[in-house]
C-alpha cells in the first residue's frame, strides 16, 4: 500500500454573509487603519458562516468514494476546494495525481462553434491536451451519437444532443483523480444507462473517484466507501452502506408529526431494511425489502397503516395490517417491533417517502408524516432493467412476451 | 503524453506574487483554442468577417483627418493626416481593446471559473494574443495605405526606419501594459462593482491625453514630461517614429514608460491572482 492519493487535513471554509459593497469597503479600510495602529483585529464576526469545519480524511488510490449529505451540508464547497475553484480558509490538501473535476457538463461550450471545435475547446478547459483529445476524438463522437452533426454549430443542436456531447467529452477524461458532482442525470434513459456504465468502467480502471450525488441508489451502486457530511463536518466515514444508513436515520427524524395533546408518540421508529438487513434506506428495485415499525402498542386490535408516497406526494402504495393476509403473524407486546415484508419491490426507482399511522378501533391515534424515506436504486425486475425515469410509469409489472408460434410461417409461404 | 504524477498542495492564500508559469504552459493548447474561439465567434455570421478589422480603423482615420486636420488644423508633423492617424490608432486600438476585454475577465468568465479550474491567467493571455490578430490586419492595412500614399504623393517624406523591426517588442510592451491595467481593473471590479463604469470612462479620457490625434511635438516642451507620465504616450509616439520616421522619439520617456509598465503589470497580475483564488465565493 502506497501513500494516500488525497490527504485532507483540517479543511475549513468560512463564508461571509451579507453584501459586498460600500459598507465592506469602509469596513475594510477601518480594519486596515486599525491594523496600522497595531490593534488586533478580531477575525470572526457574527456574519461569518462556516460551511466546512475541520474536515479531514484521506483516500487511497483506486477508491470510489461517495459523498452524501443534505443540501447545504457543505458537499459542494468541499468539491470546489478540491477542484481548486476556491480556497480553503484553513487547512491543507495534498493531491498526488492529476485531478479533473466535473461539476457541470459543457463548461465553456460556445454556441457558435461546431461540435468538433467544442470538443477540443471543452476538453482543453477540462485539462486535456490537444493530442489527447485528438486521440480520443472518434470515441467521443461515437459515445455522443452525433457523428452526422459534428460540423454543425452547437447552437443548432437539440438540448439532448448538447448534453450528450458535453458528457461524452467529460467521460473521456483520464485523470488519476476524478471528482464528479451529479452530472450523470443527463440525456434519455438509454444514454443515462450508458453514462453510468462508463462511470463504472472508469472506477474499475483503478482511478480514484469522488462522487457527490443525491441519487442514493447510484451512490450505493458505484461506491465502496461513503462519507456523510452534516453541517460542514464529517458525520460518518465508512463502508457505503453504513454511511447511507446513518444518513437515512438522520433524515427520518425530520418528518412532521401531529401529536395528540398530552400524549406521547406511540410510533417510535420506522426504518427501511434492504434484502441484506441493512438499514440504509436504500433498496434495489426487484429485490425484497422490509419496513420495520417500532411502537408502543396500546391495544391488540390496533393496526398499522403505511403509505408510500412518490416525490410528487401522491400515494403509490399502501401497506395495511388491518386487512389480514396469509403470512401475517400478530403479536401482543407493549413495546414491539413489527416488520412488514415486501417480496418484490416493483416501484420505479426513485425517492419515496413513507407515512406511518397507528390505528385503534376508535380511530387514528398517531400519524407520522415522512416517518422515513425509501430510496429505490436501479435494478432488475423479471430480468428487465428498471431505471429511475418517469417515462417508465410508476410501477413495473413483471411480464413476458410470447412470439407467435410457427403458424405465421405457414401464412407467409 | 502521460504526465508524471506530481504532488499538489492546496492551502489558503499562497504567495500572491507567485505565478504558476508551468501551469500556464501546460495549458498552452487551451490558449490556442481560446484565441481561435475569440476569432471565430467574433466574425462568424458577419458578411464582412475579418474585413471589419480593416474597415473600422480606416473610417476612423478618415473622420479624424477631416475633423482634426482639416477643420481644427491640428498639426500632423508633416505627415499626410490619414497615415498619421492610422499609425496612431494602430497602437492605441490594440491597447484599448486589450484593456477593455481583460478588465472584464473575472466577471465575464464567472460561469466557467466557478465550475472548472485552470490557471486563471490563461484567459487574459488568450485575449491579448487574439487582439494581436486584429492589430496585424491593421498593420497590413497601414502598409497598403502607405504604399498608395508613396506612389500618389511623390513629395511625401515619411518613410519607415530600420527600427521598424522592433515593432513586435513594442506590441509586447503594449500588451503587458494593457494586461496589467486590465487585470487590475478586473480585480477591483470583481470586488466593487462601481468600477465597471470607471474603466470605459478612463479609457475615453486617456485617449485625449495620449498623442493619438495630435503629435507630442504640439505639447509645449516644459509640459512634455507630464504628458509622458502616461505610459501609453511614448509607445504611441514610438510607433510613429519607426513607421513614419517622425523625430519625436525620446528614449528617457520611453524608459519611464517601460518602468511604469512593469510596475502596473506586476501589480495587476498580483491583485488579479489574489482575487481569482476565491472570487467565486462572493461574485
Amino acid at each position: 500500500m502506497g501513500k494516500p492519493i488525497i490527504e485532507i487535513n483540517g479543511i475549513s471554509k468560512c463564508y461571509r454573509l451579507g453584501q459586498f459593497g460600500f459598507s465592506s469597503f469602509r469596513e475594510e479600510s477601518e480594519k486596515f487603519f486599525q491594523r496600522l495602529r497595531g490593534k488586533k483585529v478580531e477575525k470572526s464576526t457574527a456574519r461569518d458562516f462556516w460551511a466546512l469545519r475541520d474536515i479531514s480524511f484521506s483516500v487511497e488510490p483506486g477508491e470510489v468514494v461517495g459523498i452524501i449529505g443534505r443540501n447545504g451540508a457543505g458537499k459542494s464547497t468541499l468539491l470546489k476546494i478540491l477542484s481548486r475553484i476556491t480556497e480553503p480558509s484553513h487547512g491543507e490538501i495534498l493531491l498526488r495525481g492529476r485531478v479533473a473535476s466535473l461539476l457541470e457538463v459543457g463548461t465553456g461550450f460556445h454556441p457558435e462553434l461546431s461540435g468538433r471545435e467544442n470538443i477540443f475547446l471543452n476538453g482543453a478547459i477540462l485539462g486535456m491536451t490537444k493530442s489527447e483529445i485528438a486521440r480520443k476524438f472518434d470515441e467521443i463522437v461515437a459515445f455522443a451519437e452525433i457523428d452526422k452533426f459534428i460540423d454543425t454549430p452547437v447552437k443548432r443542436y437539440s438540448s439532448g444532443m448538447y448534453v450528450k456531447l458535453a458528457f461524452a467529452v467529460a467521460a473521456h477524461l483520464e485523470p488519476e483523480i476524478l471528482i464528479v458532482d451529479e452530472v450523470l442525470a443527463v440525456g434519455d434513459a438509454a444514454f443515462q444507462r450508458k453514462s453510468i456504465g462508463r462511470m463504472k468502467e472508469v472506477s474499475r480502471q483503478g482511478r480514484t473517484v469522488l462522487f457527490v450525488s443525491h441519487n442514493l441508489g447510484l451512490v450505493r451502486n458505484l461506491c465502496s466507501r461513503g462519507i456523510l457530511i452534516r453541517d460542514g463536518e464529517v458525520a460518518c466515514d465508512g463502508p457505503v452502506a453504513t454511511a447511507l444508513s446513518e444518513y437515512a436515520s438522520n433524515s427520518g427524524q425530520t418528518g412532521k408529526r401531529t401529536p395528540r395533546a398530552g400524549e406521547e408518540f406511540l410510533l417510535q421508529e420506522v426504518r427501511v431494511l434492504d434484502d441484506e438487513g441493512g438499514a440504509s434506506g436504500v433498496v434495489i428495485c426487484g429485490k425484497p425489502f422490509t419496513i420495520e415499525v417500532r411502537c408502543v402498542r396500546p391495544h391488540e386490535a390496533s393496526g398499522f397503516y403505511l403509505r408510500i408516497l412518490d416525490s410528487d406526494g401522491s400515494t403509490v402504495a399502501v401497506l395495511n395490517s388491518a386487512f389480514a393476509g396469509d403470512g401475517d403473524t400478530p403479536g401482543s407486546d407493549w413495546i414491539s417491533v413489527h416488520r412488514c415484508c415486501v417480496e418484490l419491490l416493483n416501484l420505479v426507482p426513485g425517492n419515496y417517502n413513507i407515512d406511518a399511522e397507528l390505528w385503534l378501533p376508535m380511530g387514528c391515534v398517531d400519524r407520522w408524516q415522512n416517518a422515513t424515506t425509501l430510496t429505490i436504486g436501479d435494478g432488475l425486475v423479471a430480468g428487465r432493467l428498471a431505471k429511475s425515469d418517469r417515462a417508465f410509469g410508476m410501477t413495473i409489472l413483471p411480464h413476458r412476451w410470447i412470439a407467435p408460434a410457427s403458424s405465421d410461417e405457414n401464412s407467409s409461404s | 503524453m502521460s504526465e508524471k504524477s506530481r504532488e499538489f498542495r492546496i492551502r489558503p492564500q499562497s504567495d500572491w506574487l507567485w505565478i504558476d508559469w508551468r501551469g500556464v504552459l501546460s495549458y498552452r493548447d487551451l490558449i490556442v483554442l481560446l484565441v481561435r474561439r475569440d476569432f471565430v465567434s467574433k466574425y462568424k455570421q458577419t458578411v464582412l468577417g475579418p474585413a471589419w478589422a480593416v474597415v473600422t480603423p480606416i473610417v476612423t482615420a478618415f473622420v479624424f483627418a477631416q475633423v482634426f486636420a482639416k477643420v481644427l488644423k491640428v498639426s500632423t508633423d508633416g505627415v499626410p493626416p490619414s497615415l498619421f492617424y492610422l499609425c496612431g490608432l494602430l497602437g492605441w486600438n490594440y491597447f484599448n481593446q486589450t484593456l477593455t476585454a481583460t478588465s472584464n475577465t473575472l466577471r465575464g468568465n464567472y460561469a466557467i471559473f466557478s465550475k472548472v479550474y485552470f490557471p486563471r491567467l490563461v484567459t487574459p493571455l488568450a485575449t491579448a494574443i487574439s487582439n494581436l490578430a486584429a492589430a496585424g490586419v491593421q498593420l497590413a492595412t497601414f502598409f497598403i495605405v502607405f504604399t498608395v500614399a508613396v506612389t500618389s504623393l511623390p513629395e511625401m517624406e515619411a518613410r519607415p526606419t530600420w527600427w521598424v523591426l522592433t515593432l513586435p517588442l513594442m506590441f509586447l510592451h503594449l500588451s503587458l501594459l494593457a494586461l496589467g491595467g486590465g487585470l487590475l481593473l478586473s480585480a477591483i471590479t470583481a470586488k466593487y462593482r462601481d468600477f465597471q463604469h470607471v474603466a470605459p470612462f478612463i479609457l475615453n479620457l486617456l485617449m485625449y491625453v495620449t498623442p493619438v490625434i495630435y503629435p507630442m511635438s504640439q505639447i509645449p516642451e516644459k509640459w512634455r514630461w507630464l504628458a509622458s507620465i502616461n505610459p501609453v504616450a511614448p509607445v504611441v509616439e514610438a510607433f510613429r517614429a519607426v513607421l513614419l520616421g517622425t523625430p519625436s522619439f525620446n528614449l528617457s520617456y520611453y524608459g519611464l514608460s517601460l518602468g511604469l509598465t512593469m510596475v502596473i503589470f506586476v501589480l495587476g497580475v498580483g491583485f488579479y491572482q489574489k482575487l481569482a483564488r476565491d472570487f467565486v465565493d462572493y461574485a
